[in-house]
């Protein structure tokens, strides 16, 4: 049976849910959007334009669960299926749109540039257990209004995985759009094997900007899938109790859906999220408490209960960098996900409040994504009964590694990690140098590189990505783009 | 010779009916049993070694392709001296006396044999005297010995003292492996080598 952690009884995610239908019909939503707030006027929501205001009634929200998919899967860009977002299944994406990463080789913590993105796509394109890349920081050696549609170019152009990305500004959205349609070859093919998921992010408490309210109407536009990131902080932005912040997550997300769907019946979306807590001590909010990660499999009960896939921002750490507090956060995080049954489980390679990412971490977090799918698949007798043949072959030849039950379940009952996870006897770790996580998930990282081989996504789609890309940064007076190495 | 690479490749797939048709094929051929043991064996099990070091392949691979190499030596060992039939050497292995834990000098004498070697099994709770008697009696190069207690380990010292008394400690070399014993318990009993897991162990032998 796969195995399944829920922190909500039934009981209770339907009051969290009727709830935050009160919450939108009577408190409402700010837009700052007037062609929403007209279109949602059109269908019946009551609309203060002096306030951009929208009352959603709940015929409305219901309108759009209706029309929601209940799944959707994801295509890399030779469109191949990586991604099925139905059901229990679960998938990894590293954590995005950092501002800052861990140098892999000096440790320092600096702004990326385009050379660390190339890493990057080179590193997750070779890590088995981390479904899609995503966009996850921004180079800061482009110009700053192209330095979103700029990841997406790099990931299409070095690797193969669907992306998880999304737009800073509302014009960035059609070079983006654009660049999926270089690698797809039609809008008709986009929108059946989707490439990538757009983060559309409204602000705590109930409200969309320009922006990201219009991101949302852009992509469902154009079928492609969206992820609500609503970022309630409880204690601060939202109520200090989990069950308060979960019921405004449910609320703002709503509203969303609402929008996506008034736009086009059918945007794949996922019920999505990046709550924390709020710590009072240091004005921070950490994504490695346990309640934010409480908050998050909570929220995926509630867009479970809704009919819709889930996404959380969950499985990243706020250690500053890759030290024990990293991974013990990270791993209980993955875990709680995965037992969950969250979707597309967003954090890997992150640190320090969403602001970080590392290379090392990346791989180790894979071996992390890769221990949690194995649990997940559970525990299924295979070939188990009846046992008694097994153990007479086992008393008979004192040992059962060449028998055949053993190498037929090998490979899938037990999970082999990668170089980074210790496993060797103690006279055989001195031997190989005592070395410590830090040391082997350096040395992967450079075997990493030297072990990529580019894309295979035809060289024409190159050449039409990289002109369309040196045309976009012209706009900005960006004469040329960074040299690709 | 195609015929000896493609024992070799059977053999690292584990395919021990394969090795063993072909291995018999090669000797209708006229290719000499040496011959088949050197290039197509024993080299296909140095194939093995390096994928299992580089955690390529694992220990089952290992042992199904040890097996496979019984299949050819079967077939090659009536026509091969005395010498040859050990393959790299002859080792007498054992848990020392009062030890009775065998699973890691199990494992050792396994991959030992998959390597090619010769392997006398004495078991567990293995007296000094049967150690070095039995190497004298069946001309073996060296003793292994595995031992879990730390009660036990002065037993391997027993060994090499009675190796010595012999004036035998040049002759046969001594390998000590188990929990509780290190490089430098080796060095301190006199012993010629240490190995720390299965793999290293035939390592180590080799060396010898």
């Amino acid at each position: 049976m796969r195995p399944k952690v829920n922190f909500l009884t039934p009981e209770l995610v339907s009051k969290i849910i009727a709830e935050s239908y009160l919450i939108l019909d009577s408190l409402g939503v700010e837009i700052n959007n007037t062609e929403i707030l007209s279109m949602l006027a059109d269908h019946g929501a009551r609309i203060d334009m002096e306030k951009f205001r929208a009352y959603i009634p709940e015929q409305l929200i219901k309108t759009a669960l209706d029309s929601a998919s209940q799944s959707f899967s994801l295509y890399d860009v030779l469109g191949q299926q990586t991604n099925d977002f139905s059901g229990d299944n679960v998938h990894f994406t590293p954590g995005s749109a950092a501002l800052n990463v861990l140098d892999h080789k000096t440790q320092e913590i600096r702004k990326p540039k385009t050379d660390d993105y190339i890493k990057y796509v080179k590193i997750i394109s070779q890590l088995d257990n981390i479904a899609s890349q995503s966009t996850a920081f921004i180079p800061a050696d482009v110009h700053e209004k192209i330095s979103d549609s700029y990841r997406l170019y790099l990931s299409l152009l070095f690797g193969e995985k669907p992306v998880v990305t999304g737009a800073f500004t509302i014009e960035a959205f059609e070079v983006m759009k654009d660049l999926q349609l270089a690698v797809r070859g039609s809008e008709r093919a986009l929108k059946e094997k989707p490439l990538t998921i757009f983060s559309c992010c409204p602000t705590s408490p109930l409200k969309w900007s320009d922006v990201t309210s219009q991101n949302l109407v852009d992509c469902a536009r154009y079928s492609i899938p969206v992820e609500f990131i609503s970022m309630p902080l409880s204690g601060f932005v939202a109520p200090v109790t989990l069950t308060g912040s979960i019921i405004q997550h449910a609320a703002e997300t709503l509203s969303g859906l609402v929008i996506s769907q008034l736009v086009n019946p059918g945007t794949p979306v996922l019920w999505g999220g990046s709550p924390a807590v709020f710590d009072v001590r240091y004005e921070t909010t950490p994504m490695g408490a346990i309640e934010t990660m409480m908050i998050d499999c909570a929220n995926n009960e509630i867009g479970t209960r809704l009919g819709l896939p889930t996404q959380a921002y969950i499985a990243l750490s706020d250690a500053k960098i890759l030290d024990a507090q990293a991974g013990l956060e990270t791993g209980i995080g993955a875990t709680l996900a995965a037992l969950s049954g969250i979707n597309n489980i967003s954090g890997p390679g992150m640190l320090d409040f969403e602001s970080c990412q590392s290379l090392e971490k990346l791989v180790v977090d894979n071996e992390i994504a890769g221990m949690c799918l194995r649990m997940v698949a559970g525990i299924t007798p295979r070939d188990d009964f009846p046992a008694i043949p097994i153990l007479e072959e086992l008393l008979r030849d004192e040992h059962l590694l060449i028998s055949n039950h053993t190498r037929k379940h090998l490979r899938s009952e037990h999970y082999f990690p990668g170089a980074v996870i210790d496993r060797a006897n103690r006279p055989r770790w001195i031997e190989e140098g005592s070395t410590t996580l830090g040391s082997r998930a350096t040395s992967e990282v450079d075997r990493l590189l030297m072990n990529y081989t580019p894309s295979t996504l035809p060289e024409s789609v190159k050449n039409d990505l990289q002109e369309r890309m040196t045309i976009e940064a012209g706009k900005y007076g960006q004469s040329k783009l960074p040299a690709l190495v | 010779m195609e015929i000896l690479n493609q024992i070799a490749e059977f053999l690292e797939k584990g395919e021990d009916k394969s090795v063993h048709d072909l291995t018999e094929q090669a000797l209708k051929n006229g290719v000499p049993a040496t011959q088949i043991l050197n290039q197509a064996l024993i080299a296909g099990m140095d194939v093995i070694g390096e994928k299992f070091r580089a955690h390529e392949i694992f220990l089952p691979d290992v042992l199904l392709a040890a097996r496979a190499m019984q299949a050819g030596m079967e077939l090659l060992k009536p026509l091969l001296t005395l010498a040859e039939q050990s393959g790299l050497g002859k080792i007498v292995i054992g848990t020392v006396k009062g030890d009775l834990h065998d699973i890691g000098k199990n494992l050792v004498g396994i991959m030992l044999k998959g390597a090619g070697f010769e392997v006398i099994d004495l078991g567990k709770d293995v007296s000094p005297e049967k150690f070095v008697d039995t190497a004298i009696n069946e001309k073996a190069g060296i003793i292994g010995m595995s031992a879990l207690l730390t009660t036990t380990m002065p037993v391997m010292n027993n060994v090499v003292e009675l190796l010595k008394q012999k004036k035998l400690k040049d002759q046969i070399k001594v390998i000590v492996g188990g929990a509780p014993a290190s490089e430098e318990f080796a060095a301190e009993i006199g012993a010629d080598a240490y190995a720390f897991d299965a793999a290293s162990a035939v390592e180590r032998v080799k060396q010898l």
